[in-house]
């Protein structure tokens, strides 16, 4: 495998190799690996992973008993400006490979590299938003706004001045001074999304953002984020378990097998632009998708 | 996808948000909500003070026994000033009392949950410290601090120290993990974190250990008074009861509980003032 296709450490790319090499279906997921990457080439990949496991005790095991693998060799890449989903079952592994990408976690084996330079439990180098809007209850909107440039030491009326224009921007004008406990659930999540786009980070991770809301809430979210692409030229990684979500809003879709989790597929969304649920196209791609995530051979129909 | 705008969905989400704020009227439902609250318990007392009353007198209870209600009152009205005069110098070893003992609680909470070393040895050394009956080394704080006010401060300060200490390490324990992970992933250090997160989410049960505390302390500031002290309400009902003055004893006794009272209502009042965020009107 050359090099340059993203894994530039041999080693790790070999084990990607390996365990997408065990039936028909995990073959097709290996190429189809490479082709995105060769394409992430192109554009100049912002995120790349490569070949990242982990593993975690399992639930009450004693240290050295058995574990649970969550993430079983994943490679991945995200082009500058581009809006990729990852795409798969409760539980498999996709919130952890998030945490690796934030920095929380390390990962067992395997790189993450953003803009070229390794994070291996890095932080503060993307901004994340979880499903969870995470908001502390005893700041107000503004406060919780701006939390992210307060940890990095940017002047408070700056900042303030930089999170009510936003606020603005989301809707939120108005409510700066409302406690969190005072709003709906979207406006929450809102609130959570300026503070994530107010990191001033390029590459966003949003894990599940709006798995908490109900489906009307939840399409006007999806508005705001097609936003953060085009307004705001940020670089998005997003995870979901709804097909549907994953079409319209990606450019990109890799479907993850169950747990362990491996790249099982990576499907391209038919154009850019505004795509409704009724269109053949986003139709036949959450037909396919829907059968890769059942386990059927791609290509099989 | 549906074609709603930002500001459509602000402006429904905006009327939803508002109905549950302020109204016009909302302090008077509050007054009178206030007033459905207080009156059983008024009543009550008022029952019972009237009984009291009666019985004394339908029994001819001697006064050096039980003296009226009525007593009582004469007495508070022409002893005031001996008794607010006594009642400053109880006051103040309460309130010095509880700010070391919260000074240093609080100090030794930050500690504790800081390091695991100091958790370790310090944290069971407390809780056992709490088998020690506090008003029994009493007669030794005299002996050590004297009969002054030095000795009631100390007094006061042990027994407010110890729900002062547990409820803060909790409250400090308590923060939501996932609150300290964005953080983490922020890129925030254990300083910011502690400042940001662990301190304002230890501050509701800091507060609820403070209103039990500041209510012991006047207790401890009595009974440090009992065993040795030239003023004070607790010195005042000691002499009273040798005297057989039992009407001044209880006069001593309404003193001491207003001056409870006043305290957990000043923390109260303190607590709604310094966590905005709990009050009903936000949620």
């Amino acid at each position: 495998m050359p090099a340059e296709g993203g894994c530039d450490a041999p080693s790790h790319s070999g084990a990607a190799l390996l365990f997408a090499g065990g039936d028909g279906a995990h073959r097709v997921a290996a190429s189809e690996v490479e082709m995105s990457q060769n394409h992430a080439r192109g554009e100049r990949a912002k995120l790349e992973v490569c070949g990242v496991a982990k593993r975690f005790p399992a639930a009450g095991a004693a240290a050295g008993g058995p574990w649970v693998e969550a993430l079983a060799g994943v490679s991945m890449s995200v082009a500058e400006h581009e809006f990729v989903t990852l795409l798969g079952p409760s539980g498999c592994g996709k919130s952890t490979l998030c945490n690796i990408v934030a920095g929380l976690f390390r990962p067992d084996a395997g790189t993450v590299r953003l803009d070229g330079a390794l994070i291996d439990g890095t932080r503060g180098r993307v901004a994340y938003m979880q499903q969870k809007d995470l908001l502390l209850p005893w700041r107000t909107v503004l406060g919780n706004a701006t939390l992210g440039l307060e940890v990095q030491g940017v002047d408070r009326a700056v900042a303030r001045a930089e999170a009510r224009d936003l606020l603005r921007e989301f809707g939120l004008e108005g409510f700066e001074a409302a406690y969190p406990a005072a709003l709906s659930g979207g406006m929450r999540q809102r609130v959570a999304l300026v503070r994530t786009l107010l990191c001033r980070r390029e590459m966003l991770v949003l894990d599940e953002p709006f798995g908490a809301l109900d489906a009307m809430t939840r399409a006007a979210m999806q508005e705001y984020l097609l936003r953060l692409r085009s307004e705001f030229h940020r670089t998005v990684l997003f995870i979901t378990h709804d097909v549907e979500e994953a079409v319209l809003l990606s450019d990109r879709i890799y479907v993850l097998t169950d747990r362990p989790g491996r790249v099982r597929a990576v499907r391209r969304a038919p154009e850019p632009g505004p795509r409704r649920a009724t269109d053949p196209e986003v139709v036949r791609l959450k037909a396919e998708i829907l059968d890769l995530l059942r386990g059927v051979p791609a290509g099989a129909d | 996808m549906s074609a709603l705008s930002p500001r459509q969905i602000a402006k429904t989400t905006l009327g939803a948000a508002r109905a549950r704020g302020a109204r016009p009227g909302r302090l008077l439902r509050r007054a009178g909500a206030w007033w459905r609250q207080a009156a059983p318990p008024a009543g009550l007392i008022a029952v019972l003070i009237a009984g009291w009353e009666w019985a004394v007198r339908a029994f001819g209870v001697p006064p050096y026994i039980l003296p009226p209600p009525s007593q009582i009152a004469a007495v508070l009205i022409a002893d005031r000033a001996i008794l607010l005069g006594d009642a400053t110098v109880t006051l103040a070893e309460v309130l010095l009392g509880f700010a070391v003992a919260f000074v240093v609680g609080v100090a030794l909470a930050l500690a504790i949950v800081s390091s695991r070393t100091v958790e370790r040895a310090v944290y069971p050394l407390v809780i056992a410290s709490q088998t020690v009956p506090v008003f029994a080394i009493a007669p030794l704080l005299i002996v050590w601090f004297g009969y002054g006010m030095a000795s009631k401060v100390a007094m006061a300060a042990l027994i407010v120290f110890f729900p002062i200490v547990v409820n803060t390490v909790d409250g400090l324990r308590a923060a939501d993990e996932d609150l300290v992970n964005l953080l983490r992933i922020l890129g925030a250090g254990r300083r910011r974190i502690l400042l940001t997160i662990r301190i304002p989410a230890a501050l509701p049960f800091v507060f609820s250990g403070v209103r039990i505390a500041v209510a012991t302390s006047v207790i401890g500031a009595v009974i440090g008074e009992w065993v040795g002290a030239t003023r004070g309400l607790g010195f005042d009902m000691i002499h009273a009861n040798a005297q057989l003055h039992i009407d001044r004893v209880f006069a001593a006794i309404v003193y001491l509980s207003v001056m409870a009272l006043a305290l957990f209502g000043a923390v109260s009042a303190l607590e709604w003032a310094a966590l905005p965020w709990r009050r009903e009107g936000t949620r």
